[in-house]
């Protein structure tokens, strides 16, 4: 027997008011792992942003279409190192609510400005050489059981054919990795051309140009160059970063990073409530066995480290739990739909520690000091 | 390793007294009034002594027994256990004597709940440097001692008073010290049951050399110690030999 088994059965001498306690401690750092890795997973589409990629847009905003002519005037700006275009097409498969990101993209330029796409070669020349081919994301053909040289139908809730109908006919040449696990690989993409020729409306015209800058230090010299040039046109243009263009798609369903703050915090301060009460009983109630633990020899430093290490096994065990139910959860969830990337990053495992540890010397501070304080005449005649 | 091996004999030294107290005072304020227990008490206990310290309530016998134990410390005076002033001694100091050279007994056995018989009486060897066999050898021998070998591995909870004070008084004598400190040790027991105890007390200070200062109001308890004296407001009014 040692200190650490007599915490242990000190810990453990309620079963109820352990697994209670646990229980709580384990639902807030559960839900703190679950929503920081939801949080990561929003902040991916601007973390993995390139620096030295622009997003020009419809200045109106970017549900106004640009002409497809500006693509090749922002190419030949000085510090362009590249553009490509895409136009949102509204896809979805089968049922409305098989939605996908879809985009019509000029396929000879998409993989070289979206370089985090990663195709295998012999795919990238097939879908290259289809102008019916399909480029989809690996997490849109595992939701749909697509494979490469299936045939399928994708239905527009925006475009319809000049052949007639909405639904449009694709070969799958390519499925496509990210080049980060955190990258989203939901996106689909198919030939600009085949899109343009097809379609009843809007001709010649695009939703945005993407523009690789030769250096991000030009990023502000190239966006001047381009809104100036077609400023006072009938489309003129609103070009920023491409992070900035990702955080405010993001906040437009408002600020969930704030959200998500108020949620962990109050789960935070409910535990921390719940926790800290629980250990201040537990020590009350083992007054006179402290008291007589330090008249048998036991020095009151070595008591309070055994007390300060009950709340730090609790938390442990009760976040370790919570962390380790919250990296499954997001596990099996991160292939749903419609539901970005969740990845438990080491980022997101260290403030976990760090708040498990926080826990535990907060709900145990202060009762390790009463024990350290207890006077033995006091208790024992308590 | 038997019981005798366990529990050895305390080694005689040339001082007599196991304890001395000399000019001992002992007071404490409450509220505006300041509340005098002892004033220029004088006492020795000889090595090897069973001494009864009987008296009404408010005499201060626990708080005296406090003060041998190291528990508590005098206002003013001196306390001497064999050569050494304890009186002095950091809140440290006097931990570690505690768990050197007095084994305690309690009115209320104070085990702890949550562990067996064994372990309960593993606790005062957490404090030394002996090996996880030798710990075993030790409470196995302590627990033979008091007749409970065979409910090592029972709670507190499953174990009646008498039972459980045989426990408190194995855990009393695992780590061998010189003194035992007994509180009111039968205050919660039947008459049979006490004088079960009183008698292995009675052995242990016999046979073991153990040297044992009671707190009790029972006179039939008393008549088991070698000594007995009797305190009244803070001083010795009388003193007999049992």
């Amino acid at each position: 027997m040692g200190d650490l088994y007599l915490v242990f059965k000190n810990v453990t001498r309620k079963k109820l008011r352990l697994f209670l306690t646990l229980f709580a401690t384990f639902i807030a750092f559960m839900i703190y792992g679950v929503l920081m890795a939801f949080q990561g997973a929003l902040d991916a589409g601007v973390e993995l942003s390139a620096d030295d990629r622009l997003i020009a847009v419809n200045k109106v905003n970017f549900t106004q279409p640009l002409p497809v002519s500006y693509v090749n005037r922002v190419r030949a700006i000085e510090g362009v190192e590249g553009t490509s275009h895409l136009s949102w097409f509204g896809g979805y498969f089968q049922e409305p609510q098989n939605f996908m990101p879809m985009f019509a993209a000029e396929q000879d330029t998409l993989l070289t400005v979206y370089n985090e796409i990663v195709v295998p070669d012999e795919q990238k020349e097939a879908w290259l050489r289809n102008r019916q081919g399909l480029l989809v994301g690996e997490k849109t053909a595992e939701q749909f059981g697509w494979k490469v040289g299936d045939r399928v139908p994708i239905s527009s809730n925006i475009y319809s054919k000049t052949s007639g109908g909405q639904t449009w006919e694709f070969d799958i040449e390519a499925i496509y990795k990210g080049s980060d696990p955190q990258f989203d690989t939901s996106g689909v993409y198919f030939h600009f051309k085949y899109f343009d020729e097809a379609r009843t409306f809007g001709q010649d015209t695009i939703s945005f140009i993407a523009i690789r800058t030769v250096d991000p230090e030009l990023n502000e010299q190239v966006i001047k160059a381009i809104d100036d040039q077609f400023a006072n046109s009938f489309y003129e243009t609103e070009t920023v970063p491409e992070k900035a263009f990702n955080k405010a798609f993001i906040e437009q369903l408002g600020n969930i990073g704030l959200i998500i703050t108020f949620i962990v915090l109050a789960a935070f301060f409910i535990i921390l409530v719940i926790v800290g009460n629980s250990m201040a009983l537990a020590i009350r109630e083992r007054t006179n066995e402290i008291a007589v633990m330090k008249t048998l020899g036991f020095k009151s430093a070595r008591i309070f480290k055994m007390v300060l290490s009950e709340s730090f096994l609790v938390a442990i065990i009760g976040g370790g739990l919570g962390i380790g139910v919250s990296f499954l959860v997001t596990s099996a969830i991160t292939g749903v739909p419609q539901i970005p990337p969740l990845i438990m990053t080491s980022d997101v495992l260290l403030s976990a520690l760090g708040f498990v540890l926080l826990l535990g010397f907060i709900t145990g501070i202060i009762p390790a000091v009463s024990a350290l304080r207890l006077n033995i005449i006091t208790a024992l005649s308590r | 390793m038997d019981a005798a091996e366990a529990v050895s004999e305390t080694q005689s030294s040339e001082n007599p007294n196991i304890f001395q107290l000399n000019n001992v005072g002992k007071s404490f304020v409450k509220g505006r009034e300041k509340i005098t227990i002892f004033d220029g008490l004088d006492m020795t206990i000889k090595r090897g002594e069973f001494l009864a310290i009987m008296g009404p309530s408010g005499s201060g016998k626990t708080t005296l027994l406090n003060m041998l134990g190291g528990v508590d410390q005098p206002t003013s005076g001196e306390v001497w256990f064999n050569d050494q002033r304890i009186d002095n001694l950091s809140e440290n100091g006097l931990a570690n004597w505690r768990a050197e050279n007095v084994g305690f007994i309690f009115q209320f056995y104070n085990l702890m709940p949550m562990l067996s018989a064994a372990r309960n009486v593993e606790l005062p060897l957490l404090l030394t440097n002996l090996s996880k066999s030798r710990r075993k050898q030790s409470i196995d021998a302590a627990l033979e001692l008091v007749g409970l070998k065979d409910r090592a591995g029972h709670k507190p909870s499953e174990m009646s008073g008498g039972q459980q004070q045989r426990v408190a008084i194995a855990r009393a004598i695992v780590s061998d010290p010189a003194m035992m400190l007994c509180d009111e040790p039968t205050g919660d027991l039947d008459r049979e049951t006490a004088n079960e105890i009183l008698t292995m007390l009675q052995e242990l200070n016999r046979d073991y050399g153990k040297t044992i200062v009671m707190v009790t109001h029972d006179p039939e308890a008393a008549k088991y110690a070698t000594k007995t004296v009797h305190l009244d407001k803070g001083e010795f009014i009388e003193k007999e030999t049992a």
